[in-house]
């Protein structure tokens, strides 16, 4: 027998999902708007073969500022994302470097064959820029990315990446336009927070940078997660806790040697912070290296749970499953 | 019809082919030996009449592409690219074999002239549309021809590609479908109804026409027509294809999708299709 939940409770004040793309910036945060599109158009004036695809995705991937700076090199390929792969191979094969955009649901979950045999099996130079990763969208798993950085991760060939901000997307788009063969971006769109430029960040492909560090906590950190950790710190330091943070933007390749230098410095509490599910993201890739480098400090995961995730307001779910800011604070306490 | 004075020629080929292909599925005792017999009248008109490529330089920019969907056909696109100068003959005897270049599945990065890699059924016209909509941005003249399966058509990303091809008016692309009627679980029409499948393909905004495939006149002139027809659309060519053709106990011989030839049968095949060629 089908089983529903119970009706919620009469009378309570409740946040509302809002839109299916939420802001992920906290209210008064110093933000960008579409940093990926104006970087890519900046990136295409130098790179002719550049070229744009989406499957009816363009606004909503800030692609949308692509096309219509360059309407001749961007391609509509319908609500259809196993043509927009299939095709973006094509147009690889023929020379041009297509930036194919959609949700990270239909990347990784409907359109995953297209890519694995068309795209990663042939090394085709196809970059695949995809908006909602994890949880950042309050319309349930259908929009919910929580295993997306699992999936690719798991695909030969394939170069995966998770930015935080405005601030590493600017940087990032040029960074791996240059590198040939295929890569999965996880996208922040819209307004997007702006928040490693004060601390004099510069994205490396394959680099993990220390942001911060500290003597009692190193927070190894990706995406959005990382400007979680930051905000966290501070809470942290009220309580007398001394944290480091180490960003890891791109998740594979892994940079093993940053990681093990950091968490190999004894007396510190090693912590995987990502907006992802436990299985197969950032952090079992940390603690299997981990241990197969014989590093062993304690380790702890901050994740989301293996479990389909609700609808909802996106801070309501970010403070279910222990990824807001106060949430991440608490376990790290909790833990010391 | 200067053209039709070739088909003695491309007979010969179509036979070479077949050769090939029975020569290679010895190799393994089994295979998809009756696919390749069917097509290989369509792959002698492709490759030694309509495409343009240079046996010497497989990957010449101005080459026609052909994009082989349906890998596990890999066995009969062997068989033309050996005829065709592209693999040498010698590495016939490798097919399936361990450090061959010529693998049960046709991948890109295996074989010389191999453009894809098929075989995960439904891939190739989806390719094939960036191709062409990448050739028609380097203002290329080439073609992109594409073979697929009928029982590829029961995949929602053909038509996908076959839709969006349309859209995008792409008479750079010629695909043909292999209508033999036969898939794994049995007669294709049977597990999926896919017909009026002209009627259906010229609704999605295609030039179509369907033909005996089998026949080496009719797969010229439908050649012909589709590199020649003015109206800016996709082309396809439905091939109506007899599995096992030209081995007339292979022709016979029921779920023939993927055969198993006892040792002692391969040279009566060839036998057979030597006879074949001479009544």
């Amino acid at each position: 027998m089908k089983t529903v939940r119970s009706a919620p409770q009469p009378g309570k004040p409740r946040l509302t999902t809002s839109a299916m793309i939420a802001s992920i910036a906290a209210e008064g945060q110093k933000t960008k708007p579409a940093p990926f599109g104006h970087a890519l158009v900046e990136l295409a004036r130098s790179r002719p073969d550049v070229v744009g695809m989406t499957a009816d995705l363009g606004k909503y991937t800030d692609l949308h500022i692509f096309a219509k700076e360059f309407p001749d090199r961007y391609y509509q390929m319908g609500m259809a994302e196993q043509l927009l792969f299939g095709a973006a191979s094509g147009l690889a094969a023929e020379g041009f470097m297509p930036f194919a955009t959609t949700y990270a649901v239909f990347a990784s979950r409907r359109a995953y064959d297209f890519i694995h045999q068309t795209i990663a099996e042939e090394d085709r130079n196809v970059k695949i820029v995809c908006a909602l990763p994890g949880l950042t969208s309050g319309y349930g798993p259908s929009h919910q990315a929580a295993e997306d950085l699992a999936l690719f991760r798991a695909m030969p060939n394939m170069t995966v990446i998770d930015p935080c901000d405005a601030h590493e997307i600017e940087q990032l788009v040029p960074a791996i336009a240059a590198h040939h063969g295929p890569v999965y971006m996880r996208l922040l769109r819209g307004q997007v927070p702006v928040v490693l430029d004060e601390y004099d960040y510069k994205f490396e492909l394959g680099k993990a940078k220390l942001i911060r560090d500290g003597k009692d906590v190193l927070i190894i950190s990706s995406g959005i997660m990382t400007m979680r950790a930051l905000e966290a710190v501070q809470v942290l330091k009220n309580d007398g806790v001394d944290a480091a943070v180490l960003h890891v933007p791109t998740i594979k390749p892994l940079d093993a040697e940053t990681i093990l230098r950091e968490a190999g410095k004894s007396g510190r509490l090693v912590i995987v912070a990502e907006n992802h599910t436990t299985i197969g993201g950032l952090g079992e890739a940390v603690a299997a290296l981990l241990m197969r480098s014989g590093v062993h400090p304690p380790f702890r995961q901050i994740a989301l749970p293996d479990k389909f995730l609700d609808a909802g307001a996106l801070p309501t779910l970010h403070d279910r499953y222990g990824i807001s800011t106060a949430e991440v604070a608490r376990q790290i306490k909790q833990w010391l | 019809m200067e053209t039709l004075t070739n088909t003695p020629k491309l007979a010969d080929r179509a036979y070479n082919i077949r050769r090939n292909a029975l020569r290679m599925g010895e190799v393994q005792g089994q295979g998809y030996i009756a696919q390749a017999l069917d097509i290989s009248d369509v792959l002698a008109v492709a490759y030694f009449h309509a495409m343009r490529y240079r046996p010497e330089d497989p990957s010449w920019e101005e080459r026609d592409r052909f994009l082989l969907s349906n890998g596990h056909y890999a066995i009969a696109l062997y068989a033309a690219l050996i005829e065709a100068g592209i693999v040498p003959e010698e590495e016939l005897e490798t097919y399936g074999s361990d450090e061959s270049r010529l693998p049960m599945s046709g991948m890109a990065s295996y074989t010389p002239g191999m453009e894809m890699s098929g075989g995960s059924l439904g891939l190739g016209l989806s390719i094939a549309v960036g191709m062409g909509l990448g050739l028609k941005r380097k203002k290329s003249e080439a073609r992109v021809y594409t073979l697929f399966s009928d029982g590829e058509l029961d995949e929602g990303s053909v038509w996908e590609a076959i839709q969006s091809a349309g859209h995008y008016k792409l008479d750079n692309l010629i695909g043909i479908v292999d209508v033999n009627n036969q898939q794994a679980d049995g007669p294709s029409t049977q597990v999926m109804a896919f017909e009026p499948l002209v009627e259906k393909l010229q609704a999605f905004g295609w030039f179509v026409q369907r033909i005996d495939g089998n026949d080496l006149d009719a797969v010229l002139t439908a050649f012909d027509a589709a590199k020649s027809h003015p109206e800016p659309k996709p082309r396809m060519i439905v091939a109506d294809t007899l599995m096992g053709k030209g081995v007339p106990f292979l022709e016979q011989r029921e779920k023939n999708h993927f055969l198993r030839v006892e040792q002692h049968e391969w040279q009566l095949a060839l036998a057979a299709l030597e006879a074949g060629r001479q009544a």
